[in-house]
């Protein structure tokens, strides 16, 4: 059986919704933080339901929107979200609350929309889709076990089309916080200067971007995938060269075979360092590209990568704000992703042409 | 694609018991775990009942060996999966690909709360290592490193049907020959956060609950974890205690009628439990109990009903809501009904519904009230149902 990518939508910091330019209008931020540029989401979402909504749900609704759109509107037989965080803002406004009000007079409204499926729940409502619904929340790996869900779900023969996404937000109190836990830099950067400045900490980064997945053949889909896999915790360096190799050798390819790299590069050097020594030895021929600079760190920026992969396979060329290093002469038929999240969540995704 | 998943071992923690055998007893002495809050610092301790685990946080720390400051939702989440994992037995567990699929809803919720209130004042305050363990899948990342499984794992949040959804996700991981054995369930400690979450949405019963009866007033929250170990066929084999049951059947639908609140005919009830009785090939004559989600809320309780009703016609086998012995334990319900449903095979048993008086005006048939022992139980439906639509149901058939 193959998966295809069938359509794709994308809100990110960059503008990805309903453009056709891929990338060559490249917005730079001076900041540590960059904000999804958003739709006016009257198009997408009904005006008295759009007040009630945050940020997440209104950017993972209106992009599944633009996903089925592109898919001529099949109703999906399944949905499936990868969330980390969940429905930050809507939690942290409860909690809030709760502590400022001493636990009175409370307005249900952001509990309602706090539990982690609201996402997926809400593209149920707005679709009438009755069939399978689930929400995954592992960190790092959350979309890409929702990915993996998909893939089973197809190899089962249990669905023809599968909405999959993966959504976070990133809001004051979150940034704050993980701030103070190292993730971001204390300083101002260019996003575009993120890898020439050397320094702890990445940029913080949020969006929302779904796939729809099938198993038909069609002259219109995006790409196929043709793999993904996740580590978890490889102990050393010669340990992720192995497993990639393996992953690659499952799929009868070498390294050779793969036209551009995709890889995570933060610019955050304490996990960079992985990507960089592996550019040196696995990946020392290979064409290169980065994303994070983009969209920004985020546990499932990922789906953001798949997004520019599939994006990239389809229109046949390599935005050049991605670029890393190697000349591509020829259009990529073969991509590979390899981020990690804080050194403890790999994943791989191979992404061919039909 | 072929391994049916076999059940090999479960375990529980809820405010009835710590331990498989302590539930059986309290269900046969037909004693609920509802009480005053004593564990959280809330306005509404002596207003409303809960049902709280009955150890301290430091007494499952000592339980589990881990320390003491972790999320409790960590804690009650290794007491149930190492107790599922000792009743397997799995003889070379260490060259098996193993696996962890847990659930909860609100992942370190109660140390966030602890974190927000020195950082709601100063945001620069409030001791990190408290939000540290803040996203859901942290504590499913502490418990799988603590198991030792690692092969794969990941973490499932679809509200109150979180663990149902994990169990059948782990099934599947089997049927798709991605791993061997697979731990699978979930776990959710009380917090103020959905304390006075529910409480906003005025479902929660002042008094204890009754689900399934025409007066009854709401839920009462509970709290606790439930894993079921799965294995595949190869694996089953090779078993000491041969597997009583399998996962025969098993259906996720959606709703799609509001965020929180359930469509009056129970669309997506409906739609899991006739998806999952398709699924394991059996007619609902053949299903000899269902595990009610029967929450106790008038709309959970009517839209399940109007379901069942639908799918069981005229034969309704007995049924039964043991959230009137656990309260709702949210994410962890799905979990430890069906751990359950298991035991109501392994042992032949059907549980009370407690406090049942009045049958509900709009459905035919009421829950059973009595213990029975000794019941020929081959196959058993379980409902977990949440916000969001979410409607899943799983059938266990005996082997």
């Amino acid at each position: 059986m193959k998966v295809y990518i069938r359509s794709s939508a994308c809100i990110s910091p960059q503008n990805t919704f309903r453009n056709g330019d891929f990338l060559a209008d490249t917005v730079e931020y001076t900041s540590t933080r960059l904000t999804a540029i958003e739709p006016d989401y009257k198009e997408f979402v009904d005006p008295k339901l759009l007040r009630r909504m945050s940020r997440i749900i209104k950017m993972g609704v209106a992009t599944a929107q633009e996903c089925l759109n592109k898919a001529n509107n099949v109703m999906p037989e399944a949905i499936i979200t990868g969330t980390a965080y969940g429905c930050l803002e809507d939690t942290v406004t409860f909690l809030t609350r709760i502590i400022e009000q001493g636990e009175e007079m409370l307005p249900p409204t952001s509990f309602i929309q706090s539990t982690h499926n609201t996402v997926a729940a809400q593209i149920a409502l707005m679709l009438q889709c009755h069939g399978y619904n689930n929400t995954f929340v592992h960190k790092g790996i959350s979309f890409e076990s929702a990915l993996l869900d998909a893939i089973m779900l197809l190899n089962e023969k249990e669905a023809d089309n599968i909405l999959v996404g993966g959504t976070d937000e990133i809001t004051d109190t979150s940034f704050t916080v993980l701030t103070r836990l190292g993730l971001y830099r204390r300083w101002p950067v260019s996003n575009l200067d993120l890898y020439a400045t050397r320094s702890k900490g990445s940029i913080g980064g949020e969006g929302a971007a779904f796939f729809m997945l099938t198993d038909k053949p069609s002259p219109d889909n995006l790409a196929e995938l043709t793999g993904i896999r996740t580590i978890y915790k490889p102990i050393t360096l010669k340990d992720i060269e192995k497993r990639v190799a393996a992953f690659l050798a499952e799929n009868d390819l070498t390294i050779d075979d793969i036209g551009l790299v995709i890889t995570g590069k933060s610019g955050d050097l304490r996990h960079d360092e992985i990507y960089e020594e592996l550019d040196l030895s696995l990946f020392k021929n290979s064409a290169l590209a980065n994303y994070k600079h983009l969209c920004g760190e985020y546990p499932t920026s990922s789906s953001f990568a798949l997004w520019l992969a599939s994006n990239i396979i389809k229109n046949g060329s390599v935005p050049a704000v991605t670029i890393e290093r190697g000349l591509i002469k020829t259009p990529p038929k073969k991509i590979l992703v390899y981020n990690h999240y804080q050194k403890i969540y790999h994943s791989l995704m191979l992404i061919s042409a039909i | 694609m072929s391994s049916t998943a076999y059940i090999a071992g479960v375990g529980v923690i809820s405010a009835i018991g710590n331990n498989v055998p302590e539930h059986l007893a309290a269900f046969e002495r037909e004693q609920p775990g509802m009480g005053e809050i004593t564990m959280l610092d809330t306005i509404y301790q002596g207003k409303i009942p809960v049902a709280e685990v009955k150890l301290k946080n430091s007494e499952l720390a000592a339980m589990t060996g881990m320390p003491a400051d972790i999320s409790r939702t960590t804690l009650l989440s290794l007491v149930a999966a190492q107790e599922a994992l000792a009743d397997a037995q799995i003889p070379g567990l260490d060259e098996l690909r193993t696996g962890f699929v847990s659930a909860n809803t609100v992942g370190g919720m109660d140390k966030s709360e602890d974190f927000f209130i020195d950082f709601v004042k100063d945001n620069s305050k409030g001791k990190l290592k408290n939000v540290y363990d803040h996203e859901c899948g942290s504590i499913t990342e502490i418990v799988a490193e603590k198991l030792g499984l690692k092969d794969y794992m990941t973490t499932i949040s679809t509200a109150c049907s979180s663990s149902a959804n994990a169990i059948f996700y782990g099934a599947r991981l089997i049927k798709n020959d991605v791993l061997d054995v697979v731990v699978a369930g979930g776990a959710d400690a009380l917090t103020k956060f959905t304390l006075n979450g529910f409480n906003t949405l005025m479902i929660l019963d002042p008094e204890f609950c009754k689900p399934f009866d025409e007066h009854r007033q709401g839920l009462n929250l509970g709290e606790g974890a439930g894993y079921v170990v799965l294995v595949s066929d190869k694996v089953a084999k090779t078993l000491r205690k041969a597997p009583c049951c399998k996962l025969s059947g098993y259906n996720n639908s959606n709703d799609a009628y509001h965020q929180t609140a359930s469509s009056p005919d129970g669309t997506g009830s409906y739609l899991a439990m006739k998806g999952a009785l398709e699924r394991s090939g059996l007619r609902p004559s053949d299903i000899n109990y269902i595990n009610l989600h029967g929450t106790g809320t008038p709309n959970n309780d009517s839209a399940e009903g109007t379901a069942i009703t639908r799918v069981f016609e005229t034969e309704y086998p007995p049924v039964s809501s043991t959230k009137s012995f656990t309260g709702h334990t949210l994410g962890a319900s799905g979990g430890v009904e069906a751990v359950f449903s298991v035991l109501a095979i392994r042992h032949g048993l059907i549980y009370p519904n407690l406090r049942f008086k009045t049958r509900m005006n709009e459905i035919p048939f009421k829950p059973e009230t009595k213990f029975l022992k000794g019941q020929n139980i081959s196959h058993v439906m379980s409902n977990s149902f949440g916000f969001g639509g979410n409607c899943t149901s799983l059938i266990f058939s005996k082997i």
